[in-house]
Formats: C-alpha cells, structure tokens, sequence
C-alpha cells in the first residue's frame, strides 16, 4: 500500500511525535516499482558477468567453429522480441484507459511476439547443434554462447509463464483498471527482458563475429 | 518515559503470533514461528540460525587448532582437515555473517523507520527458509559420504574454491556441488532480502523522516544491501559456470580447453571483496547506534559518515585484485589496485575518528555493549592497519596466502564484526524479549574472549612473517613456528568458554533477566518507544518525526535536536 | 580464574590427540626459519626495506589512535559523582573532518608512490647477460624443475649460484603448472608468484650467500598442499659448476643392480618416471636420474635414506596420505632390488 503522508506536526511544543496541523510531506515512490528495480538490478549484474566472460574469451578457442562460420543475424527475432515491448506497453496503457478488451488483445500479443522468440531461438540452436556441429562442449564460445543465450531465453520463459499468468486472470474477467500498478511492474520485468537482449545480441552477434 | 505511543500494556515475555483468546499450545507457538511473516520472528530465527551456525564453525577452527597445535600432528588426516577449513570459512561467511547482518536488519530496520513490517512480508519468509535450507543442503554434504548416497563428503576446496582445483578432473564425487548449491542458494535469500530492505527504506519511512534525518542504522543498512545486489551477482554467476563445467562439460574454468583458472578469480572476488564489506558495513551501522547512546552524545559528524559509506561501497567494488597480487598480473594492473585499495581506507578511517569524536567529551557508561564497542574500535584499527600493509603489493607477495593474511581476516571478522554482533546483542536482546542480560556474565563474556582472540590472533601474525603458509594441515617441526601454533591454539579455549557463557546468559536471562522496559538504554531512535518486546504491529500510531533523534526530541523539549540539524 | 583451572586441562587433552609434541621438537636452526624479515636476496630485500617504511607509518598511526582512545576512555569516562545532565551535544565539524581526511590522503600518496616504485623495480627487472634460466612447473603435489640450456632436469630442489660482487648471476624463473593453481615461496629469497595453468609467470632470485633456503607451496592446491615442499641451494659458481656436471650424466649403470632396474624398467615404474639411459621416461612423476643427489624424497616429505626409500615406495600413503602415486605392491624381493638399483642413481 503506499504509504503518503497524512500526518502533520506542529512548530509548538514538544509535538515531535504526535499528529498536529502544519507541514506537508509528499509520497513514497511505489513498492512495486522499487522491489522490480531491485531485482533487475541484481539480475543485471549476473548477465553483466555472462557478458565479460563471452568477450574474455572471444578468440581464444583452440578449436571448433567460430562465431563467424555459424552465426547468422537472428533479425526477425530480435524485431519480435523488440516489439513486444511495444505490445505491453500499449496493453499497460489500455488498462489505464479502463479498456480491458484492449489490453487483452495486446497482452496476447505481448505472449506471441515472446513466443515465436523463444522458438526461434530453438530453432537457431538446433541449426547450430545439428548442421554445424556446436554443442556447449565443443569449445570456449560453444560454453559462452550457450550460457549466455540460455541465460536470457530462460528469463524469457519465466517472463512468459508471469504473461500467461495474467493472461489466464483476463480471461477469467479478474484484470481491472486497479491492477494497472501491478501490471506496470511486470511490464518494468518484460522491459528488462528485451534491454538485456539488445546487449546479448550487440555483444554475440555483433561485436562477436 | 513518554510511551504515548504504546498501548500501555507492559510485555513480558514474547508473544506468539496468535491473537485469539484460546491458550496458545507448545505447538502453536512452534506453528506461528514457521509460517510467520512478521519482521521481528523473522528476524530472530535468522539470528538464532546464525549462531547455531557460529557455533559449529567455533567447532571446526577448534578441530583445525588442535591439529596445528604441535607439528606433524596426526589428529585430523589431511582430508579431513582441508574440509574442516572450507567449512570453517563457508559457513561463518555465508550461514553466520549474512543471516546475522540480515537478522539484525529485519528486525530493526522497520522499527528504527517507524514502520509497520517490511515492505515484501512474504518474501522475507522466503528468503529465511531459503537461507536455511542452502544452509542444511551445504552440511548434508558430511554425511552424503562415499558408500551412503555416494555424494563425496563435505567440500575441501577452501572457502573460495579456486579453479580448475574445483573442476570435475581434480574434484571428484560431489563435495564440489555441494558447495556450490548450499552458497548459491544462500545467495538467493540475500538478494530476496536486500531487494525487501531496500524498498522498505525508500517507501515505507514515517512521516518526517526524510534520508537526512534517518538514523544511520538505516542508512548503512541501505548502503549494505545495494551492495548485496550488486556484488552477490556475480558469484551466482561464476558459480552457474562452474555447475556447467561440472555437468554438461562446459569449458568456463577448464584449463586444458584453453579456461582461465584467474577469470575464476576475477569473478569470485569481485563478490568476494565488496562481501567482506557487506560484512562489516552492518558492524558500522551497530556502532553507530550503540556509540552514541553510551557517550550520551549525538553521532559526530552524520553527514560525513553516510557520504564515508556510500564512498566505501563504491571504491570497495575497485579493489578485488588485490587477492590476486600474486596471480602474474602486469605491473600497471598491481599498482592500478594498490591504489584502489588505499583508497579506500581513506572514507573507512573517517568513520573510526567520527567514532572517536563522538566519544570526546562525553559521558561514557562502560556497560556491555559499550566494551564490546571500544574493542571493536581498538581491534578495527589494527585491522585496517594490516590491511594497507598488505595493499602494498610487493609486501603482499610475502603476506599473501600466509598465516598473517589469516590473522588480519580475523582481526577484521571475529575482532571486529563479531565483537560488534556481542555488542547488537547485549543491546536490543531487551527489546525483543523485554528483559536484560546479565551485565556479570557479559563483562565475563567480554574479558574472556577479548583475552581469548588476543591470545590466537595477535600470536598468529608472526608465523606468517616467519614463512608459514595458510591451508596447512601440518607443518614441519624446525621452521620456528612450533610454539606459536600452540600459543593460537590455547586462546581458542577462552574464546570458546566465553561464548558458551553468552549461550547461559542468553538462556537464563529469557527467564531471570530483569524487567528492561521500553527504554532501558536512554537511547533515542524510533524503537526504543516501542514496547520490549514490540507488539506485532510495532507502533499503535505511526509517528512523525522531525529530527534524527526522536526520543531526544520528546526528553529534551527546551532542547531538540531539529533545531541544530 | 577459571582460565587457570582450564588451561592446563585443555593442553594436556590437546596434548593426549596428538602424536608430535612441542616437547620434543626440535630447535629450530635460526638460518633456516624462512622469516621474511631476513631477507637474503635482492627481491626479498627490496620487500623488506618497504615493509619497514610501512610498518613505521602505520606503527605512528596505531600509536597515536590508540593513545586517543585511551585518552578518551580514561578522561570522559562518566564519574561516580555525575549529576545526570546530558554533555554538551557536538554534531559535527568542519575543519576537524577535512583535517582527518587530508592527512590520510597524504599518506596513502606517499604509501602509494613508495609501493609503485618497488613493484617496477622487481616485476620489470631487465635480465642481466650472466643470468640462469629456470622452469618450475608445479604439479600436485611436487616440483619439476628443468635448465633448459643446461639439459637437467630435477625435482623439488633448485640449485643456483650466489651473486657475488660486480658480476650478477640472478636465477630467472619461469613458472608454469600441469594442473592447478600453485605458488613459488621461498620467503627470504623473494615474494611469492603463482603458477597458473595456461599461463606463464617469471620472477627472479639473487641469493647473496651459499646455504639453504627452505620454501613451499604457498596456494592451496589439494590435499598435500602442505607436504608440496621446497629447497633451493644457493652454492659458489664452483660448487654449482660441480653440481651441474654431476647432474648432467646419465644414470650410472652398476651390475649389481642390475636385477633393480629390471624391476624398474618392467614394471609400471617407467610410466610416471623418468631415468636418463634406460626406457623409463614418464613425466608424471619426478625424474629419477639423481634421486640420490637430493636431500630429500617426496618434495621434503620424507628423508632420503634406503629405509625411507623402501618404505615410501612400499605405502607412499603413510607418508603423504591422498598422494598420486599409488603403493607398487611389490614382492620384497623386488622391492629390494629396487631399491639397491635406486640407491646407485646418484
């Protein structure tokens, strides 16, 4: 619940400790907010460390494939995953304009769009694995690569089932206008999600080959 | 006093959750503890757990001090030996250190803020039972044993289980894992845990308290669990790796695939620096409440000592490779980290002369938590004195991984933090439970295991100047460090009779001790208006505040504090 | 008083646990102890000299904090006849704050430009022409220790010619490791430095007087860590010289012992160890050519004497217990044999 202040205290006496008339205090950032940025921080700091790890030993395999003989630029996914930010954004602010069909429908895209990235994404690693031969085993950027997309992809999917959580509420009529806060920190999440794919995608497929 | 703010009532002994008229049962009691959300029990089961803990690591360093008592000593085999000291140092960091300092901060940090519980009450609850749970899966490790559940015995790779000694080629069985789990877990709960305090300091603070008028508890408290955010991370991270290397044949820390055995190093000390910070930053926020009360003066110099925090917490992220001085890095990279490092004994020397300053022409009342406090400025000096001997790189490539370095950590971690937790206990014991210690038992508590840690610790600088090395399950007789040994490990005993008389105290005076009211102390943050024990909901009304010190405020009328702030 | 009554309770009980006994002990021989305050090499020096300046800072820093302290316990300690009224409230100051900030920023400068300077002086030391080259590879749980340009190869003991005068003759080192992470320390000669698979790191020595130094492992690197032990004799150019020929032959052949070195050869000897002039050359293990010539076997761990010998070939584990080479279950023939062959490698 947030928390704005109510009370007041006065300049006589020793009222240091009991409501009185006089100053006004303004409100608390929300709970939710500052929790989610709490949790994206730390999460960040995990992912930051994935990251080091994948430049540290960039070309410093002894064998196997390199990022340039098998990597190909997964465009369409990162414009899916990129435009679902988009899509929960729009819901959020359907749900502000009390316009719940609305917000479903974006919802809904919101889940899709995260959807067929994470299945690109299968399909990418079963390319990888099958037709070229590279497995987290095989050498250095097989273990970074893989520990590193994994990373993000499972935060994908914990995002999604949270998505599908709420998609599951909507359909059952429970979402209303009031929840906008809520939804807004686990739209915070989904933000989160895609930012750390701009990096993953900038430092595997770009700087990386 | 003026407890306008209690009900009125007088609390006795702790109260179960249970507010119905019904005799609450044994079992009730037990019930209402586990599936508490409320702040206070939490934060008392995290404490209690970290001293069960404090115990059993006293039990192991004992075991280690018995078998260097005399050299080629036979009393622990080598393997059961490098066990005892990787548990020794696992569990005092990860099973006493945190959950204390996390203890310490549910309890008090909502009471000290005037609020109501923490912001996330059921994500305390599972961040505690997280906690435990990595707790008893690390000890699981002793007894799955080869020929039980053919897990391998508990770990043996020391506290930081540097690669590739930890990788599936040199750890074989399960130890390893067992390790990495029982921590990562544990580090789990801790961000769960800062994420909580975090918010509740940002969201949840009475009216009138504004970040300048917060009490320094808080503010530390603040400042330790941003810390735990962000440096707690990156071991989750290395150890993700390593658990890949260990299972699915990933190649983080494998040297022979072209690994690094340092990027191991660099990752577990980026967290391992800034955590022995995270510590101690808990230590600081006790002496900074305790200090003052007892010189009957306001903390010297408030802002310098929440900017002096903030300015540890950011250059202690600059400094983790001075672990790693004797690794090969380039000139360039040692000095770039000597520097780091006597930087930031800069903002953590300010604050022992705030401490100082608070103390200068005061009133100083010697009770218990006050000795333990003035121990703890001696003992935190020295520390930080041996610790800019060993930023001096060349001198750390004698020091590094010796008996000095050993005595320095414990100068820093029992000498300082852990005379710090004696000190909180002594002092808020009688809020939560209403009654005092005995002021007897603390000052025998007190004497014997300051004699005690001198008597080791002092002592056991000097092997390590005359070359002996740490991790040792024996050493040759011949080389001069014969009697020394054995001076270490006669002080263990005084350390450990004092704590078993803190464990009597504890016990007896839940009982026996005298009544303490709300105020014993004559302190003046938020919690002292509060009943002893608080009720569950703390404050019947939440208070408005104007300065630092409340109460001082409310005994001093003709005098508060918000007229000079 | 009660620490009275429990100490010596508590030392004799520690004392029944235990095999070895302070009692007994030998008198450490003082040119032995490696106390890193005798410093008997350029390096260690170098150390030395800024360990002192150190100490006299921080020592000037302890001394006037705790003389504060005291001061402050002792004079505003409160009195029995106190009247109760608060002191007066000091919240803070100023100039006091920037005074006890500056200071401190000044020693770190100076601590830091001192410091600087020594770790350039020692990390970036050009090599001199007369220098001998070295290479300490560590494995778990002993030394290898190779002259490449000399063609020897030997284990846990380094010999190296002292510095004497104008003409420098420093030992480079160059460390490498097989497994894990190890560390060279051999106090007074110089600091420690690690040796890290995949990796190469180089320091260097400049013992200035004939004798032994005693060293070890000083990074935990598994169970024998503590047994993982070193010697480096520093001798005279001559009697380096003389040390450096003998080292340089192939294992002398004995007739008599003939009968051991068919036990060596046959059995799996030869797979971890290595004798120049015969099939074995395992690199697993130490090399064996001149097991005779060294003071010690098992990297310090157990004298090198024909009982020792047999025993620790017959239960390497009761010596070094987790050690990597397993007991050969020999018949005590061949042990024999084996050992009278092993005695003629000197």
């Amino acid at each position: 619940m947030n928390a704005t202040a109510i009370t007041t205290y006065s300049e006589s006496g020793s009222g240091a400790l009991t409501p009185a008339a006089g100053v006004e205090v303004g409100a608390p950032p929300s709970r939710g907010v500052v929790g989610m940025t709490c949790l994206i921080i730390a999460e960040s700091a995990i992912f930051l460390i994935f990251v080091v790890a994948y430049l540290f030993y960039l070309g410093k395999d002894r064998t196997g494939p390199t990022p340039r003989q098998v990597l190909e630029l997964p465009i369409v996914n990162s414009i899916c995953l990129l435009s679902s930010s988009a899509a929960i954004t729009f819901a959020l602010s359907s749900l502000r304009d009390s316009d719940v069909r609305r917000f479903s429908f974006w919802w809904s895209a919101t889940i899709a769009l995260g959807a067929y990235f994470l299945l690109g994404t299968g399909r990418e690693w079963r390319h990888l694995i099958y037709d070229k031969g590279l497995t987290i085993q095989t050498n250095l950027f097989g273990s970074t690569f893989y520990s590193l997309v994994g990373l993000h992809a499972s935060h994908v999917v914990i995002g999604l089932l949270a998505l599908c959580f709420v998609m599951a509420f909507a359909i059952g009529g429970w979402v209303k206008p009031k929840h906008a806060a809520r939804v807004h920190v686990l739209a915070l999440y989904w933000h989160f999600v895609d930012v750390v794919w701009v990096v993953v995608f900038t430092v595997v497929y770009i700087i990386g080959r | 006093m003026n407890d306008a703010l209690t009900t009125g009532e007088i609390g006795s002994a702790m109260t179960s959750g249970s507010a119905t008229a019904a005799q609450p049962t044994v079992f009730d009691s037990i019930q209402s503890w586990l599936v508490t959300v409320d702040h206070k029990k939490l934060g008392l089961m995290y404490i209690m757990y970290g001293l069960v803990f404090l115990l059993v690591g006293g039990m192991e360093a004992t075991l280690i001090r018995i078998q260097l008592a005399v050299p080629d000593n036979h009393f622990l085999s080598p393997q059961v030996f490098n066990q005892m000291f990787t548990m020794h140092g696992t569990t005092m960091v990860f099973l006493v250190g945190m959950p204390i300092i996390f203890g310490f901060a549910n309890y008090l940090v909502p009471l000290i803020i005037g609020a109501r519980d923490l912001a996330f009450p059921r994500l305390n609850a599972f961040g505690l039972w997280l906690s435990v749970f990595g707790g008893l899966l690390l000890y699981f490790s002793f007894v799955g044993a080869p020929g039980m559940a053919g897990a391998g015995g508990a770990p043996d790779v020391g506290w930081f289980a540097y690669a590739p000694l930890t990788g599936k080629a040199f750890s074989k069985g399960h130890s390893t894992d067992y390790w990495i789990l029982g921590t990562m877990i544990g580090g789990f709960g801790s961000i769960a845990a800062a994420a909580n305090i975090i918010t509740t300091i940002l969201c949840m603070r009475c009216p009138g308290m504004t970040l300048r008028k917060m009490p320094l508890l808080a503010w530390l408290n603040l400042v330790m669990c941003g810390m735990v955010l962000l440096c707690v991370s990156p071991l989750t991270a290395a150890q993700i790796m390593l658990l890949l290397d260990r299972f699915v044949g990933s190649h983080f820390f494998d040297t022979q695939a072209g690994g690094s055995a340092a990027l191991w190093m660099h990752f577990f000390w980026i967290f391992g620096h800034p955590e022995v910070y995270i510590l101690i930053i808990p230590a600081f926020a006790f002496a900074s409440e305790i200090i003052p009360v007892f010189s009957r003066k306001a903390i010297f110099g408030y802002p310098v000592m929440v900017g002096a925090t903030v300015a540890i917490a950011f250059v202690s992220m600059s400094v983790w490779a001075h672990h790693m001085f004797t690794v090969g890095m380039t000139s360039t990279g040692n000095t770039f980290f000597v520097v780091s490092t006597m930087m930031v004994g800069i903002p953590t020397g300010i604050k022992i002369f705030n401490w100082l300053g608070t103390m200068w022409g005061g009133k100083l009342r010697f009770a218990t938590p006050m000795i333990f406090s003035i121990a703890f400025l001696f003992q935190f000096l020295i520390a930080g004195l041996t610790g800019i001997m060993l930023a001096c790189a060349p001198w750390d490539w004698q020091l590094n991984d010796s008996y000095f370095l050993v005595a320095h950590f414990h100068y820093t971690l029992a000498g300082a933090l852990v005379f710090m937790i004696f000190a909180a206990i002594y002092y808020w014991f009688p809020k939560a439970t209403g009654r005092l210690l005995s002021e007897r038992l603390g000052k025998w508590h007190f004497w014997l295991f300051a004699i005690g840690f001198h008597v080791t610790f002092d002592t056991m600088h000097i092997p390590g100047i005359l070359g002996m090395p740490r991790r040792v399950y024996t050493y040759q007789a011949g080389r001069g460090w014969d009697l020394l040994n054995l001076i270490c490990t006669i002080g263990v005993a005084f350390q450990a009779i004092a704590t078993l008389i803190l464990v009597v105290n504890i016990i007896w005076s839940l009982r026996k001790g005298r009544p303490a009211g709300n105020d014993p102390w004559d302190a003046w943050t938020l919690e002292w208006a509060a009943t002893s024990p608080p009720r569950e909901y703390n404050f019947a009304e939440i208070p408005t505040v104007r300065s630092r010190r409340p109460l001082w405020d409310l005994k001093h009328p003709g005098d508060p504090d918000w007229k000079y702030e | 008083m009660k620490s009275r009554v429990l100490l010596p309770i508590y030392s004799l009980v520690a004392l029944r646990f235990t095999q070895g006994s302070v009692w007994s002990a030998e008198k450490a021989d003082p040119a032995l102890v490696p106390n890193i305050f005798a410093p008997e090499s350029t390096p260690a020096h170098a150390i030395f000299d800024l360990a002192v300046f150190v100490l006299a800072i921080t020592g000037a820093i302890f001394v006037v904090v705790t003389g504060l302290l005291l001061y402050a316990v002792i004079r505003f300690r409160r009195r029995a006849d106190d009247d109760g009224v608060e002191p007066a409230q000091v919240y803070g100051s100023g100039p006091i704050e920037a005074a006890w900030t500056i200071v401190p920023v000044l020693i770190v400068i100076v601590l830091t430009l001192a410091t600087a300077r020594v770790v350039h002086e020692l990390q970036d030391a050009r090599k001199p022409a007369g220098a001998l080259d070295v290479q300490v590879i560590g494995r778990q749980w002993w030394w290898e220790v190779r002259y490449p340009k000399l063609g020897i190869v030997t284990a846990n003991e380094l010999h190296v010619p002292i510095s004497q005068g104008s003409e420098r003759s420093p030992t480079f080192l160059d460390l490498r490791s097989a497994d894990v992470v190890h560390s060279f320390w051999v106090p007074r000669l110089a600091g420690k430095l690690d040796l890290v698979p995949n990796k190469v790191n180089s320091m260097w020595i400049e013992p200035e007087r004939p004798g032994l130094f005693l060293g070890q492992c000083g990074t935990y690197c598994g169970t024998q860590h503590a047994l993982m032990l070193l010697r480096v004799y520093a001798e005279t150019p001559r009697d380096f010289a003389r040390w450096v020929a003998q080292q340089k032959k192939l294992a002398e052949e004995d007739p008599s012992a003939a009968a051991g070195r068919l036990v060596f050869e046959r059995t799996a000897c030869v797979n971890c160890h290595a004798v120049n002039g015969t099939v074995g050359d395992g690199r697993f293990g130490p090399d064996l050519t001149h097991l005779m010539s060294r003071a010690t076997l098992a990297s310090g761990a157990v004298p090198n004497s024909p009982e020792a010998l047999r025993a620790w070939i017959k239960s390497p584990d009761q010596f070094k217990p987790g050690v990597l080479m397993p007991a050969m279950n020999l018949n005590d023939a061949d042990l024999d044999n084996l050992v009278a062959y092993l005695t003629t490698l000197k």
